[in-house]
């Protein structure tokens, strides 16, 4: 199952948190640290699965931005590394491309994730699904 | 009002929003705990507010700052404030809050049970979704069971958006609540085949992380997920689909025949789900007597690894190598060269991988040649820390399985002795315990293990040249130890102890030069005897004293405790041995004795299993706490308590009162034991001759041990000495062979037609180890229980999750309680209450509300026992259920009648295997054991108790102390 989702910048900041298991919120910025920190010191042609005490990490790099899931043992390590991929374009097709959106948006990112996976496992992969919700919350919005 | 509306609008407009909180953090980068601080007190004030659009804005902002990894704990009731607003917009901001901020030991939590089953309920399918959503994130036990009812329904609800997120979130129900399962299951199982993918997803994922834990009882299922699997398109289903198949089919071997096919076929199609068929395939193979599909599976594996240079199929592929070499390690085998080509990758993760592989692959055969590369890795290696990663795995290998595959100890030997050279690691220390462990279990290798730390000794300031605080000078702690222990075996002791005593020891950590002194006293009891033994040159002699108290000084002064006391110990001793040498006296006989016996090994789990002697109690103060108020009698008290812990007879005072059991009793148990333990064959006596046994065994005469003539090799600076022992050790072989060979010739001439395996290629049992292995067992204390589930863990919350048999509907237990009085009050007016779950009822009479609890018939003077039967009517009682109650009674105390209540928290825990098809419905209860106990501090009871099958009555019965 999908223990976490990051999202950090080059830097190393955390833009973007979620947890499906429950971690104190103490000992959050100094795992999230760690984690990032093995992540963003990897070259591009090295591979994007790294071993991190019990659990693994799949992480991509899309421009400055890097996504990190957190996973145990017992998840097929490919196919998270796919869910990123179908994660980080539907960011695009909600924000159009403009990565300074979803900083500001932090929210609705949170509505798409939690519409994409649910208690550490996947329930929608499919694009127009997950942005249902979304575009009827904005539809409501419009109205008011 | 309508103005207070309109102030707080027009407030608004300068509030900020999320967007200006975190501009405002990347602008004031340098003060950015101050600005945060600022804000959290805006937000403070924009929460005291009425108007809920600032509140919700306020907790917008907090979900921020959280993240940023600030405590909002403190506005959790105002998340919930939000979180029930009626506006979808707030509400979700709320859930979004509470997800992210809540956890189970969440209080507010408590209030939100109503909110969320209104949301649950609401026609608004987004209401529905956003409340699903945030309670998988802070479902607790309580919510679980209050609300399963509700998503039960939920789970057929007609928006396939709405199903999906219920049936998924019923796997968090069943891990807090494990008592829905049961209900719930039948409908989790129509899911698997809903028309919606989605739902079908869902209810995949749940079942298969259920199976995961238990594949025993989805058995059934495996007909709708083989069809489910042929049909489905979702890759992302199908992999957990195929791991399912993976669980279930050593369970059900026919299963595997009808899988090859689709597997294959997916193979082939899609890389995507290449790596996880692959295990499953393997795993179907050593189910069955043909292996043609692990075979077809082996050829796929190496494809990724050599055809498609993608850095990540190549590190899935030697994943999926390390899923079949536990049960086809042959054939990975054959692809060494590969993996060994793998440790050269740019790639940390993927080096480690094949490390990890390396680790299962060695045998007897290759494990001198594995080293030998991974050393050269070391001496390569850049950045300490993939060089310690192999290091350790270095040892792991070597060390696994009690030392399995090491023919040649002292090949192992200088194998750590070079590892010492390894600048800046850290483990130090794991060397050094590797190198104690060897010396000490291996006797037939101290002598050789003994010569190379004497050499170790010498160079001390190789080691710790650089820097002193590197982790490498740990070594010289084994060294010392063992050149101290078994110096017996020391060419040239004075040397060494000359060496011992250099005045640049002083500068090493404490401990160490802790073990330098002592282990210079050993040495130093060593040299005596030879010198006396030797035409009494008693000058000689006495130069040595003159130099351990010439150089012993340095460590009196030591800052180290340890180091201090024990110096100064030797010190005197040694200065007293002088005066007796100066006279002419022979002392060292008398000083040997001072470190007569052996020192065993002692099993880790040694201490653990020392049973705690009856009586004794640990947790008891020795002393009581000092108390002001009580600081007359303390002194009397301390008395009593102290001794209590050692001897018997003053215990019982100190005793809690609920283990009254007297002496005779007492005895009477150990006799019991006694008796018991020595008709258990499997209680581990130790017994002196225990090591005896096991040489026997291993029919060591039977073992042909080739004596060659090992002169111990020169050690030559800078040239790796191991390399050595690699050729010696194939020279050895190849002899070892040929000698057999001979005797094969022999044997074969003689008996004429015996027939014979043909020693065509060296097996495995072929390899003699080069020295007579007696690897000493670990110690055990004298009555350990032989007892052996430490490892289970008790905290896996899956294991209550278990379905088994079946049973009619709306059975009747009941249950005989038997109440005892054991206190001196009288007790009256007893109330028994028990909760009901969702499938067990405690019967009422006639007209009495569900919540209502019985009348215990009886009042209890002091010293009575009476039995008390309670009908519970259970739809099923074959899955483990807690059932919570209370009991209400009043103890009349003399001088008051003082109502006490007590609450009882029962955990039942019942659970029965069906006998074979034709019985369902018959019960077979097993039995557990009855105990209470009574925790004072809690004011509380906690009862296990025994389930015996009568027919359908159970008798539940538990002693009653108060």
């Amino acid at each position: 199952m999908i223990k976490f989702l990051l999202m950090v910048n080059k830097q190393g900041q955390t833009r973007l948190s979620k947890y499906y298991e429950q971690v104190d919120i103490e000992k959050r910025p100094s795992l999230e640290t760690d984690v990032v920190k093995r992540c963003l010191s990897r070259k591009k042609e090295e591979c994007s699965f790294v071993e991190y005490k019990d659990f693994k990490l799949v992480y991509r790099q899309y421009a400055a931005l890097f996504i990190v899931v957190g996973i145990s043992d017992t998840e097929n390590e490919l196919s998270i590394y796919e869910l990123v991929h179908n994660f980080v374009e539907v960011l695009d097709k909600y924000f159009s491309r403009v990565v300074t959106q979803i900083m500001f948006n932090l929210d609705k990112v949170h509505i798409i994730i939690d519409e994409i996976i649910q208690n550490g496992h996947i329930v929608e992969t499919n694009k127009n699904r997950i942005l249902a919700p979304l575009l009827a919350l904005d539809k409501m919005a419009e109205a008011h | 009002m309508a103005l207070k509306i309109v102030k707080g609008s027009i407030d608004r407009m300068f509030d900020k929003n999320l967007q200006d909180l975190v501009r405002g953090i990347r602008n004031h980068k340098e003060d950015e705990a101050k600005y945060i601080s600022t804000c959290i007190d805006e937000i403070k004030q924009e929460l005291k507010q009425d108007n809920i659009a600032v509140k919700s804005n306020a907790v917008c902002k907090l979900t921020y700052l959280q993240m940023l990894g600030y405590d909002v704990s403190w506005a959790a009731f105002n998340i919930v404030e939000v979180m029930s607003s009626s506006k979808f917009t707030y509400k979700r901001i709320g859930y979004l809050a509470a997800s992210q901020c809540f956890h189970e030991s969440t209080d507010v939590i408590m209030l939100t049970t109503n909110q969320i089953r209104k949301d649950l309920s609401s026609p608004n399918q987004y209401d529905t979704g956003v409340a699903l959503t945030g309670l998988s994130c802070f479902v607790t036990p309580d919510l679980a069971r209050d609300l399963a009812n509700d998503i039960m329904t939920l789970m057929s609800h007609t928006k396939p958006y709405i199903r999906k997120k219920a049936v998924l979130i019923m796997y968090k129900v069943f891990l807090k609540y494990p008592e829905s399962l049961r209900p719930a299951f039948p409908r989790m199982k129509e899911k698997l085949e809903d028309p919606d993918p989605g739902v079908q997803s869902a209810a995949v994922n749940v079942i298969c992380e259920l199976a995961r834990r238990n594949p025993k009882n989805y058995l059934s299922l495996a007909p709708l997920f083989f069809k489910l699997m042929t049909s489905s398109t979702n890759n992302w289903v199908l992999i957990k689909i195929i791991k399912l198949f993976g669980a279930l089919t050593p369970l059900e071997p026919r299963l595997g025949k009808k899988l090859i096919e689709p597997l294959t076929n997916l193979i082939h199609s899609r890389i995507l789900l290449c790596l996880s068929s692959v295990a499953v395939l393997i795993s179907l193979s050593s189910g069955m007597p043909n292996h043609s599909a692990s075979i077809q599976g082996l050829c796929i594996v190496p494809r990724p690894l050599s055809v498609l240079s993608l850095f990540i199929v190549k590190y899935l592929g030697l994943l999926a190598m390390s899923k079949i070499l536990k049960t086809h390690p042959k054939s990975v085998q054959s692809h060494k060269d590969l993996i060994l080509q793998c440790l050269d990758d740019k790639d940390e993760s993927i080096r480690l991988r094949a490390l990890d592989l390396l680790y299962g692959m060695v045998s007897k055969k290759n494990l001198m040649e594995i080293v030998k590369k991974l050393m050269l890795h070391v001496d390569k290696a850049e950045g300490t820390t993939y060089r310690d990663e192999l290091l350790t795995k270095i040892i792991d290998i070597c060390s696994q399985s009690n030392y399995q595959y090491i023919t040649n100890f002292e090949w192992y030997i200088s194998i750590l002795v070079e590892l010492t050279r390894l600048e800046g690691t850290r483990h130090g220390h794991l060397i050094a315990s590797q190198m104690l462990d060897v010396a000490i279990r291996v006797k037939a290798i101290r002598a050789f293990a003994v010569a190379q730390m004497a050499t170790l000794l010498d160079n001390a300031h190789l080691l710790t040249g650089n820097t002193q605080h590197n982790g490498i000078c740990e070594v010289l702690y084994a060294a010392a130890w063992i050149c101290g222990e078994f110096s017996e075996h020391l060419e040239d002791p004075m040397a060494t102890l000359e060496a011992m005593l250099r005045p640049k020891v002083a500068t090493l950590p404490g401990h160490i030069q802790a073990v330098y002194v002592q282990n210079a006293a050993k040495l130093f009891s060593t040299v005596l005897r030879g010198q006396e033994g030797a035409p009494a040159d008693s000058k000689v002699a006495q130069e040595t004293s003159q130099l351990l108290i010439d150089r012993l000084p340095v460590f009196v002064q030591s800052a180290n405790l340890e180091v201090q006391e024990r110096a100064s110990c030797i010190l005197q001793l040694v200065k007293y041995i002088q005066k007796l040498q100066q006279k002419d006296v022979e002392v060292a006989e008398e000083v040997t004795a001072l470190f007569a016996g052996e020192l065993n090994p002692v099993a880790p789990k040694a201490q653990k299993k020392v049973p705690v002697p009856e009586g004794l109690d640990l947790d008891a103060w020795i002393n009581e706490p000092p108390s002001g108020s009580e600081s007359e009698d303390e002194g009397r008290k301390t008395k009593t308590k102290g001794k209590a812990v050692f001897a018997k007879e003053e215990s019982r005072h100190t005793k809690p009162r609920y283990t009254e059991v007297d002496e005779k009793e007492l005895a009477k148990r150990r006799e019991v034991r006694k008796a018991e333990q020595a008709n258990n064959p499997f209680y581990i006596k130790a017994s002196p001759s225990s090591q005896k046994v096991y040489q026997e065994a291993v029919g060591v005469e039977h073992i042909p041990v080739v004596q060659i003539d090992l002169s111990v090799p020169l050690k030559v600076p800078g040239m790796p000495m191991s390399d050595q022992y690699v050729k010696q050790e194939e020279e050895r072989r190849e002899k070892n062979k040929a000698d057999r060979k001979k005797k094969d010739k022999k044997k074969r001439r003689e008996k004429g037609r015996q027939r014979r395996g043909d020693s065509g290629p060296e097996s495995e049992e072929d390899i003699t180890p080069a020295h007579m292995v007696d690897i000493v067992t670990e110690e055990m204390p004298e009555n350990a229980l032989p007892s052996d589930d430490d490892d289970k863990d008790p905290n896996d919350p899956h294991k209550v999750c278990d379905i088994q048999g079946n049973l009619h509907d709306g059975s009747q237990v009941v249950v005989s309680v038997i109440f005892e009085n054991k206190c001196d009050s009288f007790i009256k007016s007893m109330e028994f209450n028990v909760m009901d779950s969702l499938n067990s009822k405690l019967q009422r009479p006639e007209g009495a509300g569900p919540h209502d609890s019985l009348t215990v018939p009886f009042q209890l003077p002091p010293g009575i026992s009476n039995e008390a039967r309670f009908i519970f009517s259970m739809q099923s009682i074959v899955m483990p259920q807690k059932l919570k109650g209370t009991l209400t009674f009043i103890v009349k105390v003399s001088w008051s009648c003082s109502p006490q209540r007590w609450l009882i928290t029962t955990m039942c825990h019942l659970a029965s295997t069906r006998r074979g098809r034709t019985k369902v419905g018959k019960m077979n209860l097993e039995s557990g054991h009855v105990l209470l106990i009574w925790t004072r501090k809690s004011k509380r009871l906690r009862w296990y108790y025994r389930w015996r099958e009568e027919r359908e009555i159970q008798r539940w019965k538990y002693p009653w102390r108060i």
